[in-house]
């Protein structure tokens, strides 16, 4: 009885994903959809993958990260370095796209381990701050990352460009804070989708399995978690690891759908790190589906605004103060209840066994 | 050779003596309680058993086996199960879940067949819910499956997490005050379960109770604490008798 | 010789970081809410000195007085309208709060002032120190910065120590509800703390912009997240700490920007946030929490 309830409100999620692709590929096929909104689709993949993904740390493991960008930026520049330096050898974009992604995905996932053994000692507030750090540390190292690549193999340096000593035949992959310029635009928002649905199963599925039940439980009470035998220490780092893997591919997604990938305090720091937050903490906390729409809205809504030019910004920070005194505060509440269609419902049914 | 043995155990904190020298000794199978005023050191006891706090001497031996200093994941493992005083369950997780994972080490496969769905999944999952609606059933719970943990009554979150701690299949079981705010009928009630549980079981049980109804109702022996040294120790009808027992609990 | 220079630069820096870090601190142990805002007040003290001092002439000491009393009431608005409604709320939902009064604020001075980086005039008009035979220089900014802290700090010590308003913050900060029941008036504290604290970034506004003299909607934002790692650094929730975490975190900054990469200096200054937190989890003065069993 229960499971079935369960399946069913997945498949809600699952559909509804479909749904939109089947939408917007009628609207651009029939050419309704404007060029500012279809170049908003593969954003709106890769802001629901953080977003599905971050819940994962803070809904199912309960612990605040504000350093899930870092791990966007990790997937990015990881599996656009790989493209890059593929682009001539492997010639059959699906291919060196898919490679890319698992790339992608098993760096973010090594990040997420290195940085999650000493994070997650840490409780609270204290680490998110230490996650908010290794973000910033991420993404500055990154800026003066300088790789090159010639007929002798790869050149490092974290000087400049010249410093490579590249020969003659050698170029730059890695340009420092330029970063990787001339990436291969091999994704789009069909593949958007597809990692979203991937996305998706993994979470979903993550959670209702074995582990995933030891990582609630742990949530729930560390030490009753403890005390029933379950090694704290692994589920936390493997639910964290996944959860990095997974913005690692948000990140791979990012990369191939740009010509140049920059780390930029707007795109990899702790702002787009806060960002996603938002649409976790919008969406409701644990709550896959409400992430997806969160991010999802949230992406749409500053273009939607902007007609109201300079003042959209201020209106978005506006939309996102009342949207959380609405849905957190007491009187908020109040008036949400008064309204909720499940409670009509119920009064209605109320009315009806009543007569 | 008894099922539990502890010998010299103490633990400091700071310059505070919490416990000192404590003895006790329990045989499969045994029903046994350990009681004393407020204060006097029997959670701390609890907690040192269970690994969540280090003792600072002493040695305790479950069926021969040393498990002195272990952590408390690897105590559970070994076979000691507990329930605590303030009420600990996965309040967001379903009743049912909240039994499985007690069954965590019990039924393994591996996250990668959880997220793939593999036949292991199927097959472990559903052993899991059998195993856990049995378990629920007997505290009578099976009907409240699906409800939230945290939604429960009192007494039934209480009946809840002794389910949750022999789900995982303890040798020894530790109730840290199971009656603890609950009414007359309840108790009585509660009484029922550990004595059900003991005989379905074969359990061994240890556990500190308040309520000398209780205690006198279903315990076989008593160890006394009192300012954290062991004050009696015996049948319990004996130490309940003791002079010095009563002048403890009663003053002077 | 240019050791001490830099070193020197670090202290004022770094007092800088701490009088921003108290009022993160102070915040903090009151209201347990991570102000992301905090940092954007900073911002809006510097734009309130620029316009009256650096646009219309008025006399620095005005400005910078009337940018304390606007600030002040900022904070205190911010907190009656987007934070009290939240206070039974999760900590969470406070958060993401703070996040929008932050893009607020920054977005208002966008559209006030445009997006165009401002020469602020300084305000200070000591007159630079030159010791050793004029190898090293302080400048009048230097001076008048770390002496700004250290009298705020002996100040707001005093004030909690001594008064009934500053007794009524510890209390609240260490048992909002025992505080309650003791008669003091909660909200009254809450908003004091805000007032305290908004008060005290609309000077290290000022200061920063003195010291630095480039200011644009954004200004804030990094000063205030590296003022929030300082009083985590020390040990979030204490005074001292704050003092101490904002100096250290100065003077590491500009060391490893004259010694290392200045590239790398941030990346330097988080890396050693995370050593300190995994020896000290709770920071250099911060307090042992232990869950009871």
């Amino acid at each position: 009885m229960k499971k079935l309830k369960l399946n069913k409100d997945y498949l809600i999620t699952y559909g509804m994903v479909i749904g939109f692709y089947i939408l917007m590929s009628i609207l651009k096929g029939t050419g309704n959809l404007s060029s500012l909104f279809s170049g908003l689709l593969v954003p709106i993949c890769v802001y629901t993958i953080l977003a599905v993904s971050l819940n994962l740390t803070v809904g199912i493991l309960g612990e605040l990260s504000l350093g899930h960008a870092g791990f966007m930026c990790v997937g990015a520049f990881s599996s656009a370095f790989f493209s890059m330096c593929m682009k001539d050898i492997i010639t059959n974009s699906f291919v060196r796209f898919f490679i890319a992604l698992i790339i992608s995905a098993l760096v973010a996932a090594l990040f997420g381990i290195i940085i999650g053994i000493p994070v997650l000692r840490l409780r609270g507030d204290y680490l998110a701050i230490v996650t908010l750090a290794f973000g910033e540390i991420i993404k500055n190292i990154v800026n003066i990352l300088y790789v090159g690549k010639d007929s002798d193999g790869l050149h490092i340096s974290i000087k400049d460009s010249i410093s490579l000593g590249l020969k003659e035949d050698g170029k730059v992959i890695i340009n420092g804070a330029q970063g990787i310029t001339g990436t291969p635009h091999d994704s789009n928002f069909t593949v958007g989708i597809v990692l979203l649905l991937i996305t998706l199963f993994v979470v979903l599925n993550f959670m209702n399995s074995r582990s995933g039940r030891a990582v609630m439980a742990i949530r729930d009470n560390r030490i009753a978690a403890e005390s029933i035998g379950i090694n704290i220490s692994k589920y936390k780092l493997m639910a964290f690891s996944i959860s990095a893997a997974l913005a690692g591919v948000a990140g791979a997604l990012y990369a191939h759908n740009l010509s140049t990938l920059n780390a930029l305090p707007k795109n990899f720091g702790y702002n787009m790190s806060i960002m996603i937050l938002v649409y976790v903490v919008l969406g409701g906390i644990g709550n896959i589906r409400g992430s997806i729409l969160a991010a999802a809205i949230l992406t749409v809504l500053p273009e939607l605004l902007r007609g109201f030019a300079d003042y959209r910004m201020l209106i978005y920070s506006v939309v996102l103060i009342a949207l959380m005194l609405f849905n957190a505060s007491p009187k908020g509440m109040e008036i949400k209840e008064k309204i909720s269609p499940s409670r009509l419902l119920a009064a209605k049914k109320q009315t009806k066994e009543v007569q | 050779m008894a099922m539990l043995d502890v010998t010299n155990l103490g633990i400091s904190f700071g310059g505070l003596r919490a416990v000192d020298a404590f003895e006790v000794h329990i045989e499969k199978g045994e029903l046994y309680g350990l009681i004393g005023p407020n204060g006097a050191g029997k959670t701390t006891v609890f907690n040192m058993l269970t690994g969540v706090y280090k003792p600072t001497d002493g040695v305790i031996k479950l069926d021969d086996k040393n498990i002195t200093g272990m952590k408390t994941t690897q105590i559970n493992q070994a076979g000691i199960a507990r329930t605590f005083q303030n009420i600990r369950l996965f309040s967001q997780l379903t009743v049912l879940d909240n039994v499985k994972a007690g069954l965590h080490n019990g039924y393994e496969y591996s996250t990668v067949a959880g997220i793939f769905r593999l036949p292991s999944y199927r097959k472990m999952e559903k052993a899991m819910d059998e195993k856990a609606l049995e378990l629920l059933e007997v505290f009578d719970l099976d009907k409240e499956a699906s409800l939230l943990a945290g939604n429960l009554p009192y007494g039934k979150q209480r009946k809840l997490e002794i389910a949750r701690a022999l789900a995982t299949n303890p040798k020894l079981l530790l109730l840290d005050e199971p009656a603890a705010g609950m009414n007359p009928n309840e108790t009585k009630e509660l009484m029922d379960t550990i004595q059900l549980i003991r005989e379905k079981f074969d359990m061994t049980i240890l556990l500190i109770e308040h309520d000398m109804k209780l205690v006198s109702g279903i315990c076989e022996r008593l160890t006394v604490l009192n300012f954290g040294q062991v004050l009696a120790q015996g049948k319990t009808s004996d130490v309940l008798n003791d002079p010095e027992v009563i002048k403890a609990y009663l003053g002077e | 010789m240019s050791f001490l220079n830099y070193l020197i630069n670090g202290v004022s820096l770094g007092s800088v970081y701490a009088i921003i870090a108290l009022g993160y601190t102070m915040v903090y142990g009151i209201a347990k809410m991570l102000n992301f805002a905090h940092g954007d007040v900073i911002m809006v003290g510097g734009f309130v000195v620029f316009t009256l001092s650096t646009r219309m002439g008025v006399s620095p000491v005005v400005a910078v007085l009337i940018s304390i009393v606007v600030c002040t009431c900022l904070g205190m608005t911010i907190e009656r309208i987007a934070y009290k409604p939240l206070r039974s709320a999760t900590s969470l939902a406070v958060l993401i709060t703070a996040i929008g009064v932050s893009y607020f604020l920054q977005n208002l001075a966008l559209i006030l002032f445009g997006s165009d980086i401002k020469l602020f005039t300084s305000v200070v008009k000591v007159k630079p120190l030159v010791i050793a035979d004029g190898q090293i220089t302080i400048t009048g900014e230097t001076i008048v910065t770390i002496i700004a802290c250290m009298i705020i700090m002996i100040v707001l010590t005093t004030f909690i120590k001594k008064t009934k308003a500053g007794q009524a913050m510890l209390a609240v900060s260490e048992d909002k509800g025992a505080a309650e029941l003791m008669g003091v008036n909660v909200n009254a504290t809450i908003s004091l703390t805000f007032a305290i604290g908004s008060g005290l970034a609309a000077i290290a506004g000022v200061l920063l912009c003195s010291a630095y003299p480039s200011l644009n909607p954004y200004t804030g934002s990094m000063p205030g997240i590296k003022a929030f790692v300082a009083a985590v650094f020390g040990g979030i929730g204490s005074i001292p700490g704050a003092l101490i975490g904002g100096i250290l975190l100065g003077v590491i900054e500009s060391l490893s920007k004259s010694y290392i990469s200045s590239q790398m200096a941030d990346a330097i200054v988080f890396s050693v946030l995370i050593i300190v937190l995994l020896v000290k989890p709770t920071g250099l003065l911060g307090k042992k929490i232990s869950e009871k069993v």
